[in-house]
């Protein structure tokens, strides 16, 4: 049987044992319906996500949820929307008691004083023209001039196949306002043209990902093992899909077999009652989804199929270490 | 194959724990696990029972939950979920199982 320290030298297995008690349950929450902008692309507005519940406005409601989220095990509030930061108060009932992350499109400055290491998450699509096209603005230029320096955010930057030969100008620019950023593809939902991924460019992508970690380590966080797997949809020979995804929410999962999975995940409406399919969109062709939490979580539950040899699991650790960093469980 | 070895259930009202022999107990439960983990190239007169189950095995705690609801049926015991960062290797499992049965009696 292969153990783990026959298949690591000294400094990996230290590495691995790092990170292999973290034992992270995390679950998402809308926090609102509502949103400052429009993208076109974003799964929540398109898939009608916004109307499924109407949002639950007591704050001891709030209050109440998150304690019962504790109680679950809940070990990590991820908090996306809508637009989070334009509902502090319900932030704030996560951030008090629970390691916290905030998905914001960074237009609203998350108050330091009142969140003084909540990790934040700034999503970015691109460069000025692509910003302009599919979210009706050039969204870096707020979101820089309100993080700047800020060593608790980092930007969440979604490739477009049109960002093909232009991502290092996006990454210098990211370095230059001295923050981090971690890549991510778009699944383009609402199939806006011109921006759905071909092969040959999913390709092209990969290598330009790889050629970003290599130029600028200190500034991305990934692994080149999370770009062939989220460019490939393919993991030591399965295809991503339906059957195999980690990110489904545990008490809808009628899978069978059922998969390796995160444990106690769920995805929670604004209203906190309404549970939503997974992560992402349930209108989206899970065979095509590119989510970048979904292919890192489908990497990190499935450890011991990765380890039959060094390489498989240096990959894995590597994978799992970019996430624990991307939500402060580790230092950068 | 996996083939339950019965004479350690205690599924059966009647049935009491045949024996506190800890080897039989680690055989059983290294039996369960390389079946429910699919654990290759290893028998249970094989498995180290001292090996640690997270740092060289790679068990997570899904496949902990997994082995858990095996080990409830066969002994007819509730290992709680708060317990299962201390169950680090077969033998301190077997262990475990054999105080809470020694606890039910």
């Amino acid at each position: 049987m292969k153990t783990v320290s026959s298949l690591l030298d000294e400094h990996w297995y230290e590495r691995y044992k790092n990170i292999s008690r973290l034992n992270i349950r995390s679950s998402i929450y809308d926090v609102t319906n509502r949103c400052n902008l429009r993208c076109k692309g974003c799964f929540f507005f398109s898939s009608g996500e916004h109307e499924v519940a109407a949002e639950e406005n007591d704050m001891g409601k709030w209050r109440e949820f998150v304690k019962k989220e504790m109680d679950r095990g809940v070990n990590l509030a991820i908090l996306i929307g809508g637009e989070p930061t334009l509902c502090l108060d319900r932030v704030e009932a996560f951030y008090k008691k629970l390691p916290t992350f905030c998905a914001t499109n960074g237009l609203i400055k998350v108050p330091r004083d009142r969140f003084p290491d909540m990790m934040v998450g700034i999503s970015l699509w691109g460069d000025a023209e692509d910003e302009t096209i599919l979210r009706g603005k050039d969204t870096f230029k707020i979101s820089s001039a309100n993080y700047e320096g800020d060593p608790h955010a980092y930007y969440l930057y979604t490739i477009t196949p049109k960002q093909l030969g232009k991502t290092d100008k996006i990454i210098r620019k990211i370095k230059d306002v001295g923050l981090k950023v971690h890549m991510q593809l778009l699944s383009n939902d609402e199939k806006v043209d011109g921006f759905s991924w071909h092969p040959d460019e999913l390709i092209a992508v990969r290598a330009e990902m790889d050629g970003m970690l290599d130029a600028y380590p200190e500034t991305v966080i990934s692994s080149k093992y999370y770009h062939e797997v989220i460019t490939t949809g393919k993991m030591l020979d399965r295809s991503f899909g339906w059957m195999e995804c980690p990110s489904v929410t545990e008490p809808l999962d009628k899978r069978n077999p059922r998969p390796k999975r995160l444990i106690s995940f769920i995805r929670w409406s604004s209203e906190l009652q309404t549970m939503h399919r997974c992560c992402t969109s349930e209108t989206r062709d899970c065979s095509t989804c590119k989510d970048g939490a979904a292919h890192m979580s489908w990497v990190m539950v499935n450890k011991r199929a990765h380890i039959k040899t060094t390489k498989d699991l240096q990959n894995w650790i590597e994978v799992y270490e970019m996430f624990a960093k991307l939500y402060q469980f580790i230092p950068w | 194959m996996f083939v339950p070895a019965k004479c350690f259930s205690l599924k059966t009202n009647n049935y009491k724990f045949m024996s506190n022999d800890i080897n039989q107990t680690i055989t059983r439960i290294s039996e369960i696990i390389i079946n429910e983990l699919k654990l290759e190239d290893v028998t249970p007169e094989t498995f180290n029972p001292d090996l640690d189950l997270i740092d060289e095995v790679g068990v997570d705690s899904m496949d902990l939950a997994t082995v858990a609801l095996v080990l409830r049926d066969e002994y007819g015991i509730r290992i709680d979920e708060d317990d299962y960062p201390k169950l680090t290797s077969v033998r301190i499992i077997a262990q475990y199982i054999i105080n809470k049965l020694g606890d039910k009696e």
